[in-house]
C-alpha cells in the first residue's frame, strides 16, 4: 500500500502522504476514504483515456487483427463460425488471379486519374480563393458542397450524364460533332467517367486544406517577391508551392489511401448491376473486387486476405513515400 | 499579392457550416442500417388498446408489397395484440448478405424474413436448422401451393426435411410488347395473334425479331436486352445451374448454352436495345419507347406502367412466352432465434394463404405461388388496365402451371448474374463473339465458385 504510492512522483501525491500514513494509523473510515482518494489520483486518468483505447480496440484493432486470422482460413458468410485453416493459400493464391491483377491496375490507373488533376485544380482553386474577392466565404462554402453530398446521390446523376444513349455529356459531345461514347463499356471512358466523380467530391476539400495553409505564409514573402519584381505566378511558383509542400505531401497521403479504398463510385457507376465494375471489369477496384469476394460470392476468406493484401500495399507505398522524402530532405 | 485577413465572423460561419456537413455525414452512416426493434420503445402508444402487445417485425427487401398491399392493417385488425412493423432494405444484394451474418450470429433478425428464391437454396441447404419448420404451422396446407414452390422452400432429407420457406409469390413469364411498335412494322398486333406469332419455341421469337427489324425504323430495337431473353428462356427449362444430385452442371447442360447462344443472337442480328435491366438507362427505354417487346415476369408489369409512365397507356400489351417459364419470387421464413417465433410462424402463415396472394395480386400483381388462389375471382378474373385491359389473370396462370419444377442450387444467384451481367453483356454492350462472352462468365464463375 504504501510502496504504491511512493511509485508516484512526490510533486503529484506529496501533500496527501502525512494524511494517509496518518491516517493508517487512526480510524478505518478514514483509512479508507484517504485509499480511495489515492487510488482516484492513481486510476481516474485512465479511466478517463480509457473510452477511446476500448472504442478502439474494438472497433479498430480487433477487426484488423480478426481479418487477419480469417484471411488464413477458409470461411464462408453462410456459416462464418466454422473455419478451416488453409495457410497462406489465400494469399499465394492472389499471385494466379487474374480479377486481383485486373483490380489492382484499375485502381492504379484510376487513382492517377483522379487524384493528379484533383490536388492540382485544388492548388489552383485554393489560390484563387485566397484573393481579396467579393463574397469569399460563400465561394469558400461552395467548393465544399460536392464534399458534403453523398456518394450514392452524386454517382447516380453522373451515371445519368453519362449515359450512352440519352446523357448530356454525349449530348454535348455530339453538338461539338464528336462520336457518341459508351462511357460504360470502353476501358479507359469508364475510368475517366469514375475519376471524374472522385474529382468532382473532392476538389473542394482538398482546395480548403490548401487555403488554410496558403493564409499561414507570411505576408513578408510576397511583399518581398514582389518588390523584386516577381509576377503573381512567380509568386505562386516559387512562394506558394514550396511554403505548401508540407500539406501538399499529406493530400497526397490522404488521396492515395482514399484512392485505394476507391469503392462507392465504382459501385454505384454500374447503376446498380452489382459490384461486377463492368461486363468486363473494367472499373472494378479492390474495395469493389473485395466487396465482390465477401458479400456476393459470399467467401470471407478471400475477401480478407484481398483486405490484408490492400493494407500491405498502402505500407508500401508509405514506406517508398518516405524513403523518397527522406532522400529529398538530406539533399537539400 | 495580399493576403486576406478573415474576420471572426466568417472564421465562425466557415466552421459552423463545415461542423454541419460533417455531423450531415456522421448522420447519414449511421443511417444506413435500418433501427432494429423500434418497438421496444413503441408500446406507448399501443397501450391504449390496453391488451398486452406483441410487436413482431418483417424484414424485407424492395417494395415486397405485404405492406403496400394493406395485408399487416389487415392482420392487426383481427389480431388486436399484435402490432406488426416492417423493415426494408432496398437491394436484395444488400439485404441477403445481412440477412446471412443475422442468421449466423442469431441477433439483428427480424421475427418474419424475405428470401428471394435465387437464394433459397443456399437457405434451405446451410440455415435450415435455423428456422422455424412452417410446414407444421397452424393453417399451413402443403396442397394449396405450386408443387415445385414447396419443394424449393423444402430443405432435402440429409437437412431434416422441413419446408423452412412458405412462397409468397412466383415469375410466370409473358412477352410485353409495344401495340403501336408491331403495327408500324407491320407485325399483327393483337395479343392472341401476337402470342400465336412464337407459340411453343423462342426460336419463333427470334424469327419475329428479324421480321420485325427488317421494317421497323431506326432506335427501336425488337428486345431491350439480350440479358433478359436469356433469363425468360432459362427459367423454362427444368434443369439449369445444378443437377438433381446438387452437382453444378451449368457448363456442359445444353440448355443452359442453348439459351446463351439464342439471347447471343439477338444481340449479334442487332435485334437488342443493349441496355442493361435494371439500369437508370433501362428505365429510359422504356419511357422513350425504345424497344418493342421485354420478357415479362407478372412482377414487371408494375415496373412497366411506373417506368413508361402515363404516355405509355395503351400501347402495351402482353402476350403469352413461346414457353412457360418462371423468373423470380419469394419466400418467407421465420429464424427459431426469435423470441415470439410461434407468433410469426402464424403471422407467415397467414400472409402466404392462398387468400392473402389474391389480395398481393390484386394490389401489387406479385402473381400468387399458392396454385389454390387461383380459382379466386379476383385472380382468373384479374385484368389490367394499363394493358389494354389484358387478361393476366388467364395468362399468368397458364403460364405458372406449366412451369417445369427446377432443380435449384445453392449458387444459382451467382452464376445467372455472371451469365448476365459479364457474358451476355460483354457480347451484347462490347460486340465481343458469344464464345468470348461465354468464356469470359465461364472464367468469371469458376472464380466465384471457388471456396
Amino acid at each position: 500500500m504504501t510502496d504504491e504510492t511512493a511509485v508516484l512522483s512526490p510533486s503529484t501525491v506529496g501533500p496527501e502522504r502525512p494524511a494517509a500514513e496518518g491516517g493508517g494509523r487512526g480510524r478505518p473510515g478514514q483509512v479508507w476514504r484517504s485509499r480511495r482518494y489515492r487510488w482516484d489520483l492513481r486510476f481516474s486518468p485512465y479511466a478517463f483515456v480509457a473510452p477511446f483505447f476500448l472504442f478502439f480496440a474494438a472497433f479498430g484493432l480487433f477487426p484488423l487483427l480478426y481479418t487477419g486470422w480469417a484471411a488464413l482460413h477458409q470461411v464462408e458468410l453462410t456459416d462464418p463460425d466454422s473455419m478451416t485453416w488453409v495457410g497462406l493459400r489465400n494469399f499465394t493464391r492472389l499471385w494466379d488471379d487474374e480479377f486481383f491483377w485486373n483490380a489492382l491496375r484499375n485502381t492504379v490507373t484510376i487513382g492517377l486519374l483522379s487524384t493528379v488533376p484533383q490536388l492540382a485544380i485544388a492548388l489552383g482553386l485554393a489560390h484563387l480563393l485566397n484573393y481579396r474577392l467579393r463574397g469569399s466565404a460563400f465561394f469558400r462554402v461552395a467548393v465544399l458542397t460536392p464534399y458534403a453530398t453523398s456518394v450514392a446521390a452524386a454517382t447516380l446523376v453522373f451515371v445519368l450524364l453519362f449515359g450512352r444513349d440519352y446523357g448530356m455529356v454525349n449530348w454535348a459531345l455530339s453538338a461539338v460533332g464528336f462520336d457518341a461514347v459508351d462511357w460504360q463499356n470502353g476501358p479507359f471512358a469508364s475510368q475517366l467517367a469514375v475519376s471524374t466523380i472522385v474529382i468532382w467530391r473532392w476538389t473542394g476539400y482538398n482546395a480548403l486544406i490548401y487555403l488554410a495553409a496558403m493564409q499561414a505564409v507570411p505576408g513578408e514573402l510576397y511583399e518581398s517577391a514582389a518588390l523584386d519584381g516577381a509576377s503573381r505566378f512567380q509568386q505562386f511558383l516559387h512562394v506558394t508551392v514550396p511554403s505548401l509542400r508540407p500539406t501538399i505531401f499529406f493530400t497526397c497521403v490522404v488521396s492515395t489511401i482514399g484512392a485505394t479504398q476507391l469503392f462507392g463510385e465504382p459501385l454505384l457507376f454500374n447503376g446498380g448491376a452489382g459490384a461486377t465494375g463492368g461486363s468486363d471489369h473494367q472499373f472494378q477496384t479492390l474495395g469493389l473486387y473485395l466487396y465482390e469476394q465477401g458479400w456476393v460470392n459470399l467467401h470471407l476468406g478471400r475477401a480478407s486476405a484481398i483486405a490484408w493484401a490492400m493494407f500491405l500495399i498502402l505500407l508500401l507505398i508509405a514506406g517508398a513515400a518516405r524513403l523518397l522524402r527522406g532522400r529529398k530532405d538530406g539533399s537539400r | 499579392m495580399r493576403v486576406r485577413a478573415r474576420t471572426r465572423a466568417r472564421r465562425t460561419l466557415l466552421t459552423t457550416v463545415s461542423a454541419v456537413g460533417a455531423a450531415a455525414l456522421l448522420l447519414a452512416g449511421c443511417a444506413q442500417d435500418p433501427e432494429e426493434g423500434t418497438g421496444k420503445g413503441a408500446p406507448a402508444a399501443g397501450k391504449s388498446g390496453g391488451a398486452a402487445q406483441t410487436t413482431l417485425t418483417v424484414g424485407v427487401f424492395g417494395a415486397f408489397g405485404l405492406q403496400e398491399a394493406g395485408l399487416y392493417d389487415e392482420y392487426m385488425a383481427q389480431n388486436p395484440g399484435i402490432r406488426i412493423e416492417q423493415t426494408s432494405i432496398e437491394r436484395n444484394e444488400n439485404y441477403y448478405p445481412q440477412l446471412l451474418t443475422h442468421l449466423g450470429t442469431g441477433s439483428g433478425l427480424a421475427d418474419v424474413q424475405a428470401v428471394e428464391v435465387n437464394n433459397i437454396a443456399e437457405i434451405t441447404a446451410t440455415q435450415a436448422d435455423k428456422l422455424v419448420d412452417l410446414g407444421k404451422a397452424p393453417g399451413v396446407d402443403k396442397a394449396a401451393y405450386l408443387p415445385w414452390k414447396w419443394a424449393q422452400g423444402t430443405a432435402s432429407a440429409a437437412k431434416g426435411g422441413a419446408t423452412v420457406g412458405l412462397g409468397t409469390d412466383i415469375g410466370p413469364q409473358g412477352i410485353c410488347y409495344r401495340k403501336d411498335l408491331f403495327e408500324a412494322a407491320g407485325l399483327p398486333s393483337d395479343r392472341a395473334a401476337v402470342g400465336a406469332l412464337w407459340a411453343g419455341d423462342w426460336n419463333k421469337y427470334l424469327e419475329a425479331g428479324r421480321t420485325y427489324k427488317a421494317k421497323a425504323g431506326d432506335g427501336k430495337a425488337f428486345v431491350d436486352s439480350a440479358s433478359g431473353v436469356m433469363a425468360a428462356v432459362t427459367g423454362s427449362s427444368a434443369q439449369r445451374f445444378y443437377d438433381d444430385q446438387g452437382k453444378v452442371v451449368y457448363k456442359t447442360n445444353p440448355a443452359v448454352r442453348g439459351a446463351f447462344d439464342l439471347a447471343a443472337s439477338f444481340a449479334t442480328d442487332g435485334l437488342s436495345a443493349k441496355l442493361q435491366q435494371f439500369t437508370p438507362a433501362w428505365d429510359q427505354g422504356f419511357s422513350n419507347g425504345s424497344f418493342a417487346t421485354v420478357s415479362c415476369p407478372a412482377w414487371m408489369l408494375g415496373y412497366i406502367q411506373d417506368k413508361a409512365g402515363p404516355a405509355g397507356k395503351d400501347k402495351w400489351d402482353v402476350a403469352q412466352a413461346p414457353k412457360p417459364s418462371n423468373w423470380g419470387g419469394s419466400f418467407l421464413i421465420v429464424p427459431k432465434a426469435g423470441k415470439k417465433a410461434q407468433e410469426a410462424a402464424k403471422l407467415a402463415a397467414w400472409l402466404t394463404a392462398p387468400a392473402q396472394q389474391a389480395k398481393l395480386f390484386e394490389k401489387r400483381g406479385s402473381f400468387p405461388s399458392a396454385s389454390a388462389a387461383y380459382k379466386l375471382p379476383s385472380v382468373s378474373g384479374a385484368q389490367h388496365a394499363y394493358f389494354g385491359g389484358a387478361p393476366i389473370g388467364e395468362i399468368f396462370s397458364k403460364a405458372a402451371q406449366g412451369v417445369p419444377v427446377a432443380a435449384v442450387g445453392p449458387k444459382d444467384l451467382v452464376i445467372a448474374q455472371n451469365l448476365a451481367d459479364i457474358g451476355m453483356l460483354q457480347v451484347d454492350q462490347k460486340g465481343r463473339s458469344p464464345q468470348e462472352g461465354w468464356e469470359a462468365a465461364v472464367k468469371a464463375i469458376d472464380n466465384a465458385l471457388d471456396q
